[in-house]
């Protein structure tokens, strides 16, 4: 009794773990039970109930309710498709001018607007791309096909590859000085060499139309959100929810509202990046402290002024790592939106991906991390860009690196010209080097993957057999065989230990929306990847944080790893594991491993970094050793910080999975690849979307919650 | 005398929902315990005064008596919930935003506790930023800055961020922004108190200097009651909102108002604030010596001179007439008589 009195917590814990196991073992698995259940819509068959809600139809196989909950919820994907068709087909039919026809045309009103919008998208995009690649749609789009017809001089030439190397370098130099520079120079000349020009200007008139757009719009909505509680107050659930809401999930709608193509992809890209640029603004000018407003105002600023010149400048730590994250998103949406038609280098991957080319889907892997890189470092250098007040500068010396651009744009137009006439028959490779011309690395590449599978393939596949057999498999059919009852039980009883009845009651609506679905089998298939890959991540990533810790040099250098391995695409993690593991389970959950590994790290170190350096000194003075220091003080206090990694990690670790069905996984993922090709997969694609952000927000409301009663508890923050 | 710079008539400020309607219904008499059981703090309670032209007022008052609100509701940085402030005989609560502001940009400088400097601009782009606000080009708003930077003495230090500034330096900072547009009024929120005993007394004499060549009106928060006496020519003394005590230095040294007032003055050196004038006699005796002592004297300055003397001291003016006289029983009465403490 007296040890209950002392560990109350303790005792809960394990009350509610006794009772789960009692469940699991008091629930016989059914003797029908098989695991794939979610086709039950496309299947007729004998044994299946039914029932009838709003005028769908729901089939599927009845189980013992507490075993598996009926799908309930089963109409609410087929009533979001149907509702979706309607808005875009037969809702508020309206008169609009129809410029080609030259006449009245009738057309839904959401119809109209979503054209319209593509429309201008598709125009953003292309101007940019026919800049650098040259075309004819955008004079086009000014004039008529007669006019070009009767005109054929009228064609934007593109400009040469010497040129935009040379461009980016100078505007790379002014931002961030020779490094950056030789950077940019060294990675635009690779691309073109190596024959990557046209995807990669593809890809980067892509990402040039959706990073400042989502930018803005994010910006402009978390100015909004400050200023406005209401505003806060609508948009929040919408921001909690994409946070969590996996990348493909938002293509399956997006793809009945705006079709296929580079302009879907945008508007898909910007869904999904500018809410945590919103998150992050918000964040930022919440920061801000009111004395610094107080002086804006006292030196006479409007609201406008205040705004601009006070609030976002002094936020701006945040507001940049908001734009890292849109630039980090557009990047990897410019691969997962090769999936509706994006052209460029995602659309090379994932075709390289298919063919299971490694070598050409590595080029093309490595040119979208060359640009992502150089973009990130770019928009760094320009936000902290300084002015020189005294610079007693000349017309030369303020321009110079305007006259140095206009030499290179004659130098590149002469080089140009010559290479047309030195290559007369052939390509003219000093104007553009094409797709595949130039050198490829690509058999090499896979030469060594087969190398290493013909050297390795023992031990690899006794160790994927072994993985396979051994660990993955068991825990996958542990997971399966918890009740949902058991389930619900075990995480409504963490929520209120955790965070009280209110988040007991958030907790166990958030799981309920998912066990009424018709997915929960997928669901659990989906939260045992996770698992094993946010535990394997976590225990590599403490660790590694830790070691690197202890030495100010490691330290930097870790974060700096960490920077560079957050540009990369999510995608991009796919190709070195199928490289080695082929396509199995295993190469997702080290994809998953590796990626998730990222915030597992970073706020491991960032957390012991955290701990006052006067606690350091305090604990140094007691007489401690490095262990003693390393557990008794840095730990405990870095914990709650290291828990905020944890969640990270586990939405990292969800983005993976869920994209790893792109190799063949049977879980939620597997249902999001297919609803893809479905066409009226959009209803499907985001109930299953929504399944996943609610396993990741069960965790965040969890961590979160019980993160802020450690850290007031603490005394920090 | 000319129409004060500053002046407030019944002013309030009032945090909560209900604070207007309460407001109106206390009917004058607000009483900060029965507004609290209503879910209301009283922040400022019916303060009054006029600061005139030149003069410095320095309000003083323990941390949550309601001076920084008070300065606030006269800057609008906050809004005053009831009373009327006038700024050179403009009706502050009733100027438009636009008026408001023009208002700022050209009459009023502030410096405020935690020196609230731009962190993303450098020192000098600092001290432009009203001047830029302003829409003055950015060569002119640069070169006035820069002779803001001479004046606070940060020259070299120009390109500087505020990160890379000691405090002391920073406050310089503030200062010289507060000043870059030529206020005619100068608001200064705890301008010393964050910093270093040694830096604040630097910054005092600093502050001292400035005004002298400056002649601003100045409203100076200090919850440092030796800072007030040292700076003021007036200082308010505030509790719980409400302003206990308006006076000279040497007035409230000398006859505090309430219980509260007195227990600052208790440990107040007298001999430091208290001018000559403040304790002679009006009368002139038949005893008087050979020495003159002009009567805006600190006592300090001169007391060791006239304990010497057996006389009578006479007291003198600007015009070296005579106008009063001193005893010097009377200096060793003021500075060891009449404490609690000493008897």
């Amino acid at each position: 009794m007296e040890v209950l009195k002392k560990y109350p917590k303790l005792f809960q814990w394990l009350f509610l773990l006794i009772v789960f196991f009692a469940l699991c073992f008091a629930i016989d698995v059914p003797e029908t039970y098989k695991f794939i259940r979610g086709q039950a819509e496309f299947v007729k068959d004998p044994n299946q109930s039914a029932f009838v809600f709003l005028g769908k139809e729901v089939r599927y196989y009845a189980f013992d309710v507490f075993w598996r909950l009926p799908p309930l919820l089963g109409w609410l994907p087929i009533w979001i498709n149907d509702s979706l068709f309607f808005l875009m087909n037969d809702w508020m039919p309206m008169e609009f001018w129809n410029e080609d026809t030259q006449e009245y045309k009738t057309r839904p009103l959401v119809l109209q607007i979503t054209r319209n919008l593509t429309a201008f998208m598709t125009f953003l995009i292309e101007l940019i791309r026919e800049i650098l690649l040259g075309g004819l749609e955008t004079i086009v789009a000014f004039t008529s096909w007669d006019w070009i017809d009767a005109n054929p001089w009228a064609e934007l030439p593109g400009l040469p590859w010497t040129i935009v190397a040379a461009g980016s370098a100078i505007l790379a130099y002014k931002l961030g000085g020779k490094g950056l520079a030789i950077y940019a120079l060294l990675s635009m000349t690779y691309i073109s060499i190596f024959g990557q020009w046209k995807p990669s200007m593809q890809t980067l008139s892509f990402i040039l139309v959706a990073a400042p757009l989502s930018f803005i719009f994010g910006l402009g909505l978390g100015i909004a959100a400050f200023k406005s509680k209401r505003v806060e107050k609508a948009l929040y659930p919408i921001l909690l929810v994409m946070q969590t809401m996996p990348q493909y999930a938002v293509l399956v709608p997006a793809l009945v509202l705006f079709g296929v193509g580079d302009h879907a992809a945008v508007i898909i890209t910007m869904i999904v990046a500018v809410p945590p640029m919103i998150l992050l603004t918000l964040l930022g000018l919440r920061a801000v402290p009111p004395e610094v407003i107080e002086a804006g105002r006292m030196s006479g600023c409007n609201n406008w002024q205040l705004m601009s010149k006070v609030l976002i400048p002094t936020a701006r730590r945040d507001i940049l790592i908001g734009v890292n994250q849109v630039i980090m998103v557009c990047f990897s949406m410019a691969v997962i939106s090769a999936f509706i038609g994006a052209k460029g280098l995602g659309f090379n991957l994932l075709l390289a991906l298919n063919q299971l080319n490694i070598g050409l889907a590595l080029e093309a892997g490595l040119c979208i991390s060359l640009i992502a890189i150089l973009l990130d470092k770019m928009s760094l250098a320009w936000a902290n860009k300084q002015v020189d007040y005294f610079g007693n500068l000349n017309f030369f010396q303020r321009n110079k690196n305007s006259l140095f651009f206009g030499v290179v744009v004659i130098a590149g137009i002469l080089l140009a010209y010559f290479g047309s006439i030195y290559f007369k028959d052939g390509y003219n490779y000093l104007f553009e080097v094409p797709h595949n011309k130039g050198i490829s690395t690509a058999s090499f590449w896979n030469k060594g993957v087969d190398w290493i599978f013909d050297t390795f393939f023992v031990y690899i596949k006794a160790f994927n057999t072994w993985l396979i057999v051994d660990v993955l498999q068991p825990m996958r059919a542990l997971y399966l065989r918890m009740p949902a009852i058991a389930t619900l039980v075990l995480v409504v009883g963490a929520g209120y230990l955790i965070g009280g009845v209110r988040s007991a009651l958030v907790v166990c609506g958030l799981t309920l929306f998912i066990a009424l679905s018709p997915w929960w089998d997928r669901a659990l298939v989906t939260t045992y990847m996770a698992t094993f890959g946010v535990i394997v991540s976590c225990i590599i990533g403490f660790t590694v944080g830790t070691l690197c810790f202890q030495n100010k040099h490691s330290t930097n250098f870790m974060l700096n790893i960490c920077d560079i391995f957050q540009t990369f695409p999510s995608f991009v993690y796919l190709i070195p594991v199928m490289m080695l593991f082929g396509i199995t389970d295993t190469s997702v959950l080290i994809a998953v491993i590796v990626y998730a590994t990222i915030p597992a790290t970073r706020y491991t170190i960032e957390g012991l970094r955290s701990v006052p350096a006067g606690l350091h000194d305090a604990a140094t003075m007691s007489g401690v050793t490095k262990f003693q220091r390393l557990f008794k003080i840095e730990f405990p206090l870095a914990f709650p910080h290291m828990m905020l990694g944890l969640n990270q990690t586990i939405v990292f670790a969800l983005f993976m999975v869920i994209i790893g069905a792109f190799i063949g996984t049977e879980d939620l993922g597997q249902y999001i690849l297919k609803a893809l090709s479905d066409k009226k997969g959009a209803g499907i694609g985001l109930t299953l979307g929504i399944c996943v952000a609610f396993i990741g927000l069960i965790f965040d409301n969890l961590i979160r919650t019980w993160v802020g009663k450690r850290k007031k508890h603490l005394g920090i923050d | 005398m000319s129409e004060p710079v500053i002046k407030c008539q019944s002013v309030y400020k009032i945090f909560g929902a209900n604070a207007e309607r309460m407001l109106k219904e206390a009917n004058g008499n607000v009483d900060a315990k029965t507004f609290q059981d209503n879910g209301c703090i009283v922040g400022v309670n019916n303060a009054s005064f006029e600061v005139s032209k030149g003069e410095m007022l320095v309000v003083m008052g323990l941390s949550g008596s309601g001076k920084s609100t008070l300065l606030r509701c006269i800057s609008r940085l906050t809004d005053a919930t009831g009373g009327k402030i006038f700024i050179e005989g403009q009706d502050l609560l009733n100027l438009n935003n636009k008026e408001l502001i023009d208002l700022r940009r050209n009459k009023m400088g502030m410096v405020f506790q935690s020196f609230a400097l731009l962190p993303h601009k450098t020192v000098l782009e600092n001290i432009a930023f009203p001047l830029q606000i302003k829409g003055i080009k950015t060569e002119d708003s640069i070169n006035k800055a820069m002779d803001m930077v001479k004046l606070v003495g940060l020259d070299g230090r120009e390109n500087y961020f505020p990160r890379e500034l000691s405090g002391g330096q920073q406050q310089r900072v503030g200062i010289a922004r507060s000043l870059a547009v030529e206020p005619d009024i100068w608001f200064l929120d705890e301008p010393f108190s964050a910093l270093d005993p040694l830096i604040r007394k630097e910054m005092q004499d600093e502050f001292l200097r400035l005004q002298e060549k400056l002649q601003k009106t100045i409203m100076f928060i200090t919850h440092d009651f030796d800072e007030a006496l040292k700076l003021a020519d007036r200082i308010a003394i505030m509790k719980d909102g409400i302003i206990e005590q308006l006076d000279t230095p040497a007035n409230i040294v000398l006859n505090p108002a309430t219980e509260y007032v007195r227990k600052f003055t208790e440990e107040v050196p007298r001999e430091k604030v208290l001018l000559i004038k403040d304790v002679m006699d009006e009368t002139t005796s038949s005893n008087i010596g050979d020495l003159k002592v002009s009567k805006d004297e600190i006592i300090e300055n001169v007391a060791e001179k006239i304990l010497t003397q057996e006389k009578t001291v006479a007291v003198i003016d600007s015009k070296n007439n005579v106008v009063g006289s001193i005893n010097p029983a009377k200096i060793i009465n003021t500075v060891f008589g009449g404490r609690k403490n000493n008897n």
